[in-house]
This record gives C-alpha cells, sequence and structure tokens, in this order.
C-alpha cells in the first residue's frame, strides 16, 4: 500500500503532530537569560543557572529540553519564535480551535488536516491515512466523510477489546465481519452504513497487526503517556500502511500553580519521547521521511502569578525531523511593556504560514483550499 | 388479525413511539404504555408535568464543579445525568432537536451556565408556540453574542443574525441557497434587531461565571421604517418574527426538520406538506403538529421504522438507559456525555450554527467502533438491574430452542427491537454454530448476553 514516492521524485514524507495541550509557557521553553525584564516580570518563576542550557548569548533552552537541546545542535528542529495569529483569544477552548480549524475569525467544523486528509484521499479508499492516538477526534481531523482511526493503543485497537466476559470474542468478530459486506445499493442497513462498518473492521485488522511487523531495540518509557503514543506511531509507521497523518496530545501545560514542577515533568517527558522516537525512526529507516509539528493553543502571560503564568498569546512552536533546516525562525518577542499586548508577547509569525508549508512540503497538498488563502511558506523543510 | 398478532403489532408500534419520542423504552416499560394507551401516552409525553421532584438540587450535591457551570465540561455532567434518568422523556428530546437547529456555539460562547440556560429554554418552550420560541432565542443573550448581534448597531448592522435568523432558524432555503426572502429583507432583519443585546450580571461566586441577560439599548435602535417581506413600518425584532412566522416557508421549514428529526431521513413530501398545514392553522404550535406526527398512520407504518440513524446521544443514552443503573449523579453517570463525544456529538458544543449533520453522516469508521464498543460493553453490565430482568425475559421465553426462536427473543427483550433479515439469518447461524451442546458453547446468561452484544454491533441497530 505504500508508495514511497510522489509525481516529483521526491519521498514522501509524513506528518506527525504532537500537540501540548493546555497552554506551553514560551518564556520558560526558550528563555531569554540575558533579558533583565525578564527577571523582572518573573520573581518567581524565572530561570536561571542550572535550569537553563544557553543556545546562544541571548536564549536558553529549558534545561528539561535536553533532547531538543541535541536536536537543535544537529540542525534538526526549527524553533519557531512569536508564532501566533490576529486578535488572540485567551480561551483554550477558543484558542485551540483556531488552531484546529486555521480559521482565527470564523468558526468552522471542519479541521486543516482534516481537509488535508480529503485531499491525499478523495475517494476514502484507506480508512488509515490518518491515524490518531486518543480517544474522540481532534478538530484539527475532523471533516464529514473523512474516516479516521482513533487508537487508545494499538493492542486493544478495534471491537470488544476492552470487553469483560466476550469469551467466544473469536467467534463474535467472525460474526461481525459476515454482516458487514456492502450489498446492492437502496437495501437496508444502508450500503453506504455497510462500507463504513467494512472500512472500521479492515481498518481495525491493519492496525492491530502493525505491532506484530514491527521490530526494535527502542526502549519506549511505560509511565510516559506521550512515549507510549509515540511507540505506537512508530509501529503503525513501520507496517507502511500508506498512513500520512499521526496526531497525540500530551499535557496539560495550564501551569496556573507550581509551574517550575509540572512544566519540568512534562517536558522531561516529552524529552525522553522524542529521544526514543528519534531513536527508533533512524533504525526504522524513517527519519529522512518524517517530520514532526509540535505546538500549543498559546502561550503564557508575560508576568508570573507567584506560583505559575495566566492563560496568554504568542508562543514558541516546533518543526523536527532529519529533512528539516534547523535554527531559529522569527524574532523573539520584545518584554517590554510598550511592547506588550496586554501583558503578553506579540506574535510576529501567523502560524497559517507553518501550515502552508507543512500541507505543501510535507504532505505535497494544495495550501490554498485548506486555509483558504495564500500564505507565505517559510523555507525550512528540504525535499 | 388475531389477538396475539396485534398484541405483537401494539408492542412493536409502542416500542417505535417510545424509541422516537425519547430513547426507547425497557420491555416492562412497552407493556405498561400498551396497557394505557397509544393516543394516550402521545398525550402523557406531548405534557409533560413533573414525574418526581425537580433533580436539581441532586446534581448541585453531587456534581459540584458544574455549579454555576464555567465551561461546557463543567456543564455537561447536568446534561447526561437527566438524560439517563428522565421520565420526561420527550422534553429532553425536543432540547435535543431545538440544540441542533437553533444552534449556539459553545466554542465561542464559552460559558456553560449559559449553554445550560439554553437548553432550559428549549425544554420550557420547545413543545409550545414557535413564534414564542423564536422571540425568546433572539432574546437570549448567548445567542446574540454568538451570531454579533452585540455588535450590531444603529447606522452600522451587523447582518449575522438577521440572516442565520431566516436561512437557518425560520424561512430556510433550497438546494441553490436561494430562500424566499431576499438579500434587503436579511438586511432590514438585522436593521430591526439593532439594540437587542445582553449585559453580564453579577456572578454568585467569586470567580464564577457572569450569568447574561437581554438588555434592550432604545438609544441603539434603528426607528426608521424598513420594508421586510413586502410589508413596511418601523419593525423591530418581534415584529420581523411575527412576519416570519406567518409565511408558509417558515412552516414548510419546520415541518421539513421535525419531520427530519422524527420520522425519517428521507421526507416524505405528502406528509410534510400535510404537517405544514398543521403548522398554518395552528399558527405554529409544535405541540400540536406533533400530536398529529405520532397518532399519523404513515408514523406507525413499516416503512419509517428502522429509518433514522441514531444520533450519538439517542444512542448513547438508548443502550445506558437499558441497565437501569442510575441512581446518584456520579462519575459513572456524568461521562455518558464524553462518549457522546467520541462519536462526535459533543452536546452543548455543536460544530457550527448549521448544528450537525444528521442522518448517516453520524456514521464514519471511527464512530462505528465507538457506538459498537460502548454499546456492548452497557448491555454487557450483567449485574445492573436493567440486564438482569433483559436475561430473565429470555428465560421465561420458554422451551424452544430454536436458534431464531432464541435471537427473536433477545431483541424482544432488548425492548422489542428488530434487525433487518441479512444481519438477523447472520445471527441466527451464530446462535446456531454456538448454541448449547457445540465445542466450548457459553450457555445460560452468557450466551444471552453475547446475543445481545452482537444484536448492538449490526449496522442496523445503529438506526431506531
Amino acid at each position: 500500500m505504500a508508495n514511497t514516492s510522489n509525481g516529483n521524485g521526491r519521498k514522501q514524507k509524513n506528518l506527525v503532530v504532537i500537540q501540548l495541550s493546555g497552554g506551553n509557557d514560551y518564556l520558560n521553553t526558550l528563555v531569554p537569560y540575558q533579558d533583565g525584564l525578564y527577571y523582572d516580570f518573573r520573581p518567581n518563576m524565572g530561570l536561571k543557572g542550572d535550569d537553563l542550557i544557553p543556545v546562544d548569548d541571548r536564549l536558553a533552552f529549558n534545561s528539561h529540553m535536553g533532547t531538543f537541546k541535541n536536536l537543535f545542535d544537529q540542525d534538526k528542529m526549527a524553533v519557531m519564535m512569536g508564532i501566533g495569529y490576529p486578535e488572540p483569544n485567551r480561551s483554550h477552548f477558543r484558542s485551540m480551535d483556531i488552531w484546529h480549524t486555521a480559521e482565527p475569525f470564523t468558526t468552522s467544523a471542519v479541521g486543516w488536516l482534516g481537509k488535508a486528509n480529503s485531499l491525499l484521499d478523495p475517494e476514502g479508499k484507506n480508512p488509515i491515512t490518518t491515524v490518531n492516538f486518543g480517544r474522540g477526534l481532534p478538530r484539527a481531523l475532523a471533516m464529514q466523510g473523512v474516516s479516521v482511526a482513533s487508537v487508545g493503543a494499538l493492542e486493544t485497537y478495534g471491537l470488544y477489546t476492552g470487553l469483560s466476559g466476550a469469551r467466544n470474542r473469536d467467534a463474535m468478530l467472525d460474526t461481525v465481519d459476515r454482516i458487514y459486506q456492502p450489498m446492492a445499493e437502496g437495501g437496508f442497513p444502508s450500503r453506504r452504513i455497510l462500507e463504513t462498518g467494512r472500512g472500521a473492521l479492515d481498518g481495525a485488522d491493519l492496525l492491530r497487526e502493525a505491532p506484530e511487523a514491527y521490530s526494535s531495540d527502542v526502549e519506549y518509557p511505560e509511565d510516559n503517556p506521550i512515549a507510549q503514543s509515540l511507540k505506537g506511531i512508530a509501529q503503525v509507521m513501520s507496517a507502511d500502511l500508506g498512513t500520512r497523518i499521526y496526531y497525540a496530545a500530551h499535557g496539560s501545560f495550564d501551569t496556573h500553580t507550581a509551574e517550575l514542577v509540572n512544566h519540568a515533568v512534562l517536558w522531561d517527558q516529552l524529552s525522553a519521547a522524542v529521544q526514543c522516537f528519534t531513536d527508533d525512526l533512524k533504525q526504522l529507516g524513517k527519519s529522512e521521511e518524517t517530520v514532526i509539528w509540535m505546538f500549543s493553543e498559546f502561550g503564557r502571560r508575560i508576568a508570573d502569578n507567584g506560583a505559575g503564568t495566566d492563560h496568554g498569546s504568542g508562543g514558541a512552536a516546533f518543526v523536527i525531523g532529519d529533512s528539516v533546516k534547523g535554527g531559529l525562525y522569527g524574532e523573539y518577542p520584545k518584554l517590554g511593556l510598550a511592547d506588550q499586548l496586554e501583558g503578553d508577547v506579540r506574535f510576529n509569525t501567523d502560524f497559517r504560514q507553518i501550515y502552508a508549508t507543512l500541507l505543501e512540503d510535507v504532505l505535497d497538498v494544495e495550501s490554498e483550499p485548506v486555509l483558504k488563502k495564500k500564505f507565505d511558506k517559510i523555507d525550512l523543510v528540504r525535499n | 388479525m388475531t389477538t396475539v398478532a396485534r398484541k405483537h403489532q401494539d408492542v412493536t408500534v409502542m416500542a417505535h413511539l417510545l424509541r422516537r419520542t425519547g430513547f426507547g423504552a425497557t420491555r416492562d416499560q412497552i407493556d405498561q404504555y400498551v396497557a394505557k394507551g397509544y393516543e394516550e401516552t402521545v398525550e402523557d409525553l406531548l405534557n409533560p408535568v413533573a414525574a418526581r421532584p425537580e433533580d436539581q438540587d441532586l446534581m448541585d450535591r453531587y456534581f459540584i464543579a458544574s455549579v454555576e457551570a464555567r465551561s461546557v465540561g463543567h456543564a455537561d455532567p447536568q446534561w447526561s445525568w437527566r438524560l439517563a434518568t428522565t421520565e420526561k422523556p420527550l422534553e429532553e428530546k425536543i432540547a435535543l432537536f431545538w440544540h441542533s437547529l437553533l444552534a449556539v456555539g459553545g466554542i465561542k460562547l464559552d460559558h456553560g451556565l449559559e449553554m445550560l440556560t439554553e437548553i432550559d429554554l428549549f425544554r420550557r418552550l420547545g413543545l409550545g408556540s414557535f413564534r414564542t420560541l423564536l422571540l425568546e432565542i433572539s432574546r437570549n443573550p448567548g445567542m446574540m453574542y454568538w451570531l454579533d448581534n452585540q455588535n450590531s448597531h444603529k447606522g452600522a448592522p451587523n447582518e449575522n443574525y438577521g440572516r442565520e435568523l431566516l436561512e437557518l432558524f425560520s424561512m430556510g432555503i433550497d438546494e441553490l441557497g436561494e430562500g424566499a426572502y431576499s438579500e434587503d429583507d436579511v438586511k432590514a432583519a438585522a436593521r430591526a434587531f439593532t439594540g437587542w443585546a445582553s449585559k453580564p450580571t453579577p456572578p454568585p461566586f467569586f470567580l464564577g461565571p457572569f450569568p447574561m441577560e437581554f438588555r434592550f439599548d432604545e438609544t441603539d435602535h434603528d426607528n426608521d421604517d424598513k420594508l421586510f417581506l413586502g410589508e413596511t413600518g418601523n419593525f423591530d425584532g418581534g415584529d420581523i418574527i411575527d412576519l416570519i412566522v406567518t409565511k408558509r416557508a417558515t412552516a414548510r421549514f419546520i415541518a421539513m426538520r421535525l419531520y427530519l428529526f422524527f420520522v425519517s431521513d428521507s421526507p416524505d413530501d405528502a406528509e410534510i406538506e400535510r404537517l405544514t398545514d398543521i403548522f398554518q392553522k395552528t399558527d405554529g404550535d409544535i405541540r400540536a403538529i406533533l400530536r398529529s406526527l405520532f397518532n399519523s398512520d404513515h408514523f406507525k407504518s413499516e416503512s419509517v421504522r428502522f429509518r433514522k440513524v441514531k444520533s450519538p446521544a439517542e444512542l448513547v443514552f438508548g443502550a445506558a438507559r437499558l441497565t437501569d443503573r442510575f441512581v446518584i449523579p456520579d462519575m459513572d453517570s456524568s461521562t455518558l456525555a464524553n462518549q457522546a463525544m467520541f462519536m462526535g456529538q459533543h452536546l452543548l458544543n455543536p460544530p457550527g450554527v448549521e448544528g450537525w449533520h444528521e442522518g448517516e453522516e453520524w456514521v464514519d469508521s471511527g464512530s462505528l467502533i465507538e457506538r459498537i464498543n460502548f454499546a456492548a460493553s452497557e448491555v454487557g453490565r450483567v449485574d445492573s438491574a436493567g440486564i438482569q430482568r433483559m436475561i430473565q425475559l429470555v428465560e421465561n421465553a420458554g422451551d424452544d430452542v430454536r436458534p431464531e426462536s432464541f435471537v427473536e427473543a433477545c431483541l424482544d427483550a432488548m425492548g422489542s427491537i428488530d434487525l433487518g433479515s441479512g444481519s438477523k439469518a447472520v445471527l441466527v447461524d451464530h446462535a446456531a454454530q454456538n448454541g448449547p451442546g457445540t465445542p466450548g458453547a457459553l450457555d445460560g446468561a452468557e450466551r444471552i448476553v453475547e446475543m445481545f452484544q452482537l444484536i448492538v454491533s449490526t449496522p442496523d441497530y445503529q438506526y431506531c
């Protein structure tokens, strides 16, 4: 099923999205450690000394981001600074929705990757063009008529897996398999429902078998949910099932209190997970064709609240992979009062520019039908 | 028709009525309603009276975080509880109907309390006069904010509410996007609604949400004459609604939507014309329209039975109510709303002003797996009183051990439901292959529960 090159003769790439849910604190992710204003505004939450890994004479990574510092040093990570959208909204709900639909000014039921899926697979032939790790569909993947497999864990994906009893699960599955046989138009149940069921059962079979095809000596930590999700993604990738979009979420980054502790744990988990994942991709021979995109719905308030930080706007996002041109992109926002936007940093790069880049240079689909407008791409992905 | 056949027919039709007006019923409830009579049951459903003391205090005590709910996430346990336990099913069903038709987007509003206020409004007014309902939703602060009427000012009207009021809430448009109104009518309606806005009131709790109330700002209202739907006058929002509800396009639009929600995913023109006439004759009395709809031969006929795809809410609460296990508002009941969300219906958060796309669009490959797994786990709750009774009913069905009889007994115990012939034949085959005496066979309750689980896994069960 895997088609490894496109019409341009370039190697086909896959997109792995890691959503940092809850609003990742930008200022404590990429720290302006030489800027006195940072410490003025963050008397309690300001990071210094051993809590920092300097990038240059201006900026430093949070010390719990070791993996990312290494990726950055190897030119495999592009850091998008000051990313956001006009008229920022500080509700988790609404702001995440804006990132999911790429519609800052109206609400929409169509997710940007749902739309991309419909362009990648217009006839809906592959029920696992997109695989989401987690229950329920993020709106980013939603579009009527687009099938997305939402997987808790691969080993238990499919029908009746969590069912107590069900001693005869195999016999039950055989029976269900016999029922979902598409027949002529106009019958009952409708052909559409039967075909959907067929696709769901076939997709579940494919996904459940993925772990069997997978072999690797990378050991993902068991007690680290995002690591387990990334392991599942590596397993599906290794089975070459034609999946192009993978989605996983990590959080919660909503650090109103106990930020120093919680933010560190979250980045420790993510560092460990992404380290395993990039090692695994190397073993599986998938490093060149995989691009990771990490974003959050907003950054947090510049001034701390004593124990944490409140909802802000503008933030940092990351594009990672062997085919990514690493480095710092955009400008680090200024922290002075005159430069603030109601206590938050001002964005300088519209996230939809990155979407345009990911759509065209990673997924090889046109960005305009998805974003409704032409955005200037950013030159950060090698062919 | 023999007495037995007539009894079977009565039960089948009653089960159908209870699925459409609510979330289905247990087998014994169906018998109680049959004893009462069909038309009497319709009257009971249409005129819900408090069947027991109001449970708001109970919910407030157990769902502490949902008191004065800040977000949709805080609010939805309350609706979950009502949907799982109500004894006035049509009241909740009509709230679901209007929730998708007069849709207020939870995402933009981000205000759990206000969303619950919305649903209460639909409970109170949803079965009454359409004119009153449309007027009240137009004065509803959540709706005003959602469709930008806050930003609609004298001399600078915002057309959003005027347009959606005509297009999505009343007169409708055809496949080509043409309505029985013009762009000038949209503009006139928008001018008439200037000055209709909302204001926050002090929150009952420190850092709680601000309850909102309607506010009319006379100084921001356009008092000039407007030409709307061929009439001229100094109309305000109420006058616009009065004009809208007298139009046949409005009557037909609402009749069509009621038909699609309560009868079938495929519209029947003659029946919709008939309901349109009733709307016009009764000045849009929803109760009168539904009474005639439920009592019609068309509604009772086999041709519309199982011809509507269940919404996630119908599927989740239909299956959960079979277990009869909800005694106090606890985590178990509050998470039912999440199940519907996994299947594509996030209650209190419709995806847009169009509400949800209903019918077959509910089912995609991801949601189908969620639907089957959820329903199978509900009918597998052998410790619950409801499932115990269902098992007992199958065991009581007698000595007839033929696989056909076994499958029929299971379908009957689940609330007198039915399957198409294709799926039923495969299940009969399964019962025969795995029947008593076959190697590794299940017996007793286990075998019955397995058949319940297979029944809810069929494509046929996705319909109601």
